[in-house]
């Protein structure tokens, strides 16, 4: 087809060639000139028709993104007071508040920060200064990688039930906590992969030549250079983590808690279930709509928040050597 | 010795799923037969269940489909924008806004299918029902959009640029050098960005789970609600699903399923991204 195409082209310009040639002979330079010149034209305005077009489809994403947050806002500012912050749940929308959802999210937070920093930074240790290369090392990176693309739902059938039945957490915050800790796990270990793996090695011999062992090396020197890298990686996953709902709705979080947790053992709820809960009722009460926006707002400023310190920990603390 | 106990945790995770999709699913499979399972009947909670997962299959079909054919005619020009026609300073600043659209948390992307794409396209398809495949679709599209974007362009820079000002040195247009140098150097990474989307869009739940409604008919219809099998599992399990019974156990052969899709997905997107890289 293309190759058609191109023989298709090649002969027209050799026609042309032709003509112009026999142009020549008679004296009609111009005519050429004319029709190679347009060409050049159409040439020239295709392509800065395709740069308009190819730059409006970049701005598609981001004009969709403003539209999402105007809506959003518009939607859940006026619900947002500090009733509604600090208010426990209720079926009615003018009396209900999110301390519980937010007290829950913290509490996921408690388990998830720990748990995938203390396992990610470990594993990310063992790949990058322990382990031998060779076929361990790379079926374990293999199936990090594989594990990171695993749809966050079959996360949730996983901790439904090694955590929820096998161990019998139910669907409490340990249980929820857990569940999202191993599903950002493999977004630590690889940030604190590339943030060991930055090291320059001349820091690492000059520890070395001092004497000190391996262990030494890597908590003396090797840890505190990458902390930076790391930290932004966890942050990155812990905001990844608050987001995630699949895996807690799997769990079987029950649709109203008027209570508020008070134990990592307790049933509970957190920011992004209320919202798809809230969202799902709409149609019972519509005012539901607008709490579940103010729920979002709420929500993506903590994002905002938190994808901002990584931005700041970033530029402030990371050195290059 | 203990780095490498944590590092196996990885490791155990992967068996963990494995083993547990398998082990219930196996159970699943000693109630019900392979010909009902690949039935387009759906009916898990009346009184004479049927577990056919042809609907399920179908719902995931329509709504990968949409997303894709919004995000890779979007994702590619973005990506050919970003990496051969926009000055440094300008990609400095859209890409990381780009990036922010993929940090917003899918539930938040279902609200806005549910409250607002929805709402407008019932104003241009009368037709349309509350809960449909449409706008979750299109939706789920636009989330993709930056990861389309992002692993393209990143495979269009790797495109070494003296192959680019060969083109140019010819006087190709930067459209012509786009189209006929960058784009076939870069055609691995480019699938490779496509089939990883679409593992994406199979395994997207909230936005489905809120906009696509729980249907369980087997129909074509893009207007009408149909359900994925992610918003399945999602809907069951809120559900109060009793251990034990054949329900349950259909979420894991559901899920087994699912995690057979994404992962031949993946495995292909290694190979593509393996095979056909070209070296210079």
């Amino acid at each position: 087809m293309q190759q058609a195409e191109v023989d298709m082209q090649t002969r027209d310009m050799k026609s042309k060639e032709d003509k112009s040639m026999e142009n020549n002979k008679k004296g009609h330079v111009e005519k050429y000139v004319q029709i190679d010149s347009n060409r050049t034209k159409r040439r020239i305005l295709l392509n800065v028709l395709a740069e308009r077009l190819f730059s409006l489809s970049t701005l598609f994403a981001l004009i969709v993104l403003g539209i999402l947050l105007y809506r959003v806002g518009e939607q859940g500012i006026g619900w947002i007071n500090l009733h509604f912050l600090t208010g426990r749940l209720s079926i009615n929308p003018d009396k209900a508040g999110i301390y519980g959802a937010i007290i829950g999210t913290v509490g996921l937070m408690v388990i998830v920060i720990p748990v995938t920093l203390g396992l990610g930074v470990a594993t990310a240790i063992y790949l990058e200064e322990y382990a031998t290369k060779g076929k361990i090392q790379a079926f374990i990176k293999v199936n990090i990688s594989n594990l990171a693309s695993v749809p966050s739902v079959i996360f949730g059938l996983l901790g439904l039930t090694v955590f929820g039945r096998l161990l019998n957490l139910g669907s409490s915050i340990l249980a929820g906590g857990l569940t999202l800790s191993l599903l950002v796990l493999p977004i630590v270990v690889v940030s604190s992969q590339e943030a060991i793996k930055a090291v320059p090695g001349f820091l690492k011999e000059a520890s070395y030549g001092m004497g000190a062992d391996k262990w030494t090396t890597i908590r003396k020197v090797v840890l505190p250079v990458a902390l930076p890298g790391i930290l932004t990686g966890a942050i990155l996953a812990i905001s990844r983590a608050i987001g995630e709902t699949a895996p807690l709705v799997v769990l079987g979080i029950p649709t109203l808690i008027l209570k508020v947790p008070t134990s990592l053992m307790d049933d509970f709820t957190a920011l992004p279930i209320q919202i798809y809960y809230w969202t799902l009722d709409t149609v019972l009460t519509p005012e539901y709509a607008n709490l579940a926006a103010a729920t979002i707002i709420v929500l993506l400023v903590v994002l905002f928040l938190l994808n901002a310190l990584a931005i700041f920990i970033r530029n402030k603390y990371q050195r290059s050597y | 010795m203990f780095f490498f106990i944590t590092a196996s945790v990885s490791v155990i995770t992967t068996m963990g799923i494995i083993f547990t999709l398998v082990a219930d699913a196996y159970k699943f499979f000693l109630e019900v037969p392979l010909s009902e399972f690949f039935s387009t009947k759906l009916s898990p909670l009346s009184a004479d269940p049927s577990f056919g997962i042809l609907p399920l299959i179908n719902g995931t079909l329509f709504t990968t489909l949409i997303a894709m054919l919004v995000a890779v005619p979007i994702g590619l020009t973005a990506a050919m924008y970003l990496s051969e026609f926009a000055t440094e300073r300008t990609r400095r600043i859209l890409k990381p806004m780009m990036e922010l659209l993929a940090g917003i948390p899918t539930i938040v992307y279902g609200f806005f299918a549910y409250s607002f794409v929805t709402p407008i396209l019932m104003k241009v398809i009368p037709s349309l029902e509350p809960k449909n495949v449409l706008s979750p679709g299109i939706v789920m599209g636009i989330m993709i959009i930056p990861m389309v974007a992002s692993l393209s362009e990143d495979a269009m820079n790797s495109v070494p640029s003296a192959m680019r000002e060969g083109a140019y040195g010819l006087g190709a247009t930067k459209l012509e050098v786009t189209f006929k140098v960058v784009v076939p150097a870069a055609i691995s990474g480019i699938m490779a960005s496509f089939v990883l989307a679409i593992s994406r869009a199979i395994g997207e739940t909230m936005i489905v789970a809120i906009a696509s409604g729980s249907s369980k008919n087997f129909t074509f219809d893009i207007t009408h609600s149909m359900q994925t099998m992610t918003a399945y599992i999602v809907e069951f399990t809120s559900g109060d699903a009793a251990s034990g019974t054949t329900g349950y156990y259909s979420l894991y052969a559901v899920g087994l399923l699912l995690f057979a899709f994404t992962m031949i997905m993946n495995l292909i997107a290694q190979h593509i991204s393996h095979k056909y890289k070209e070296e210079y």
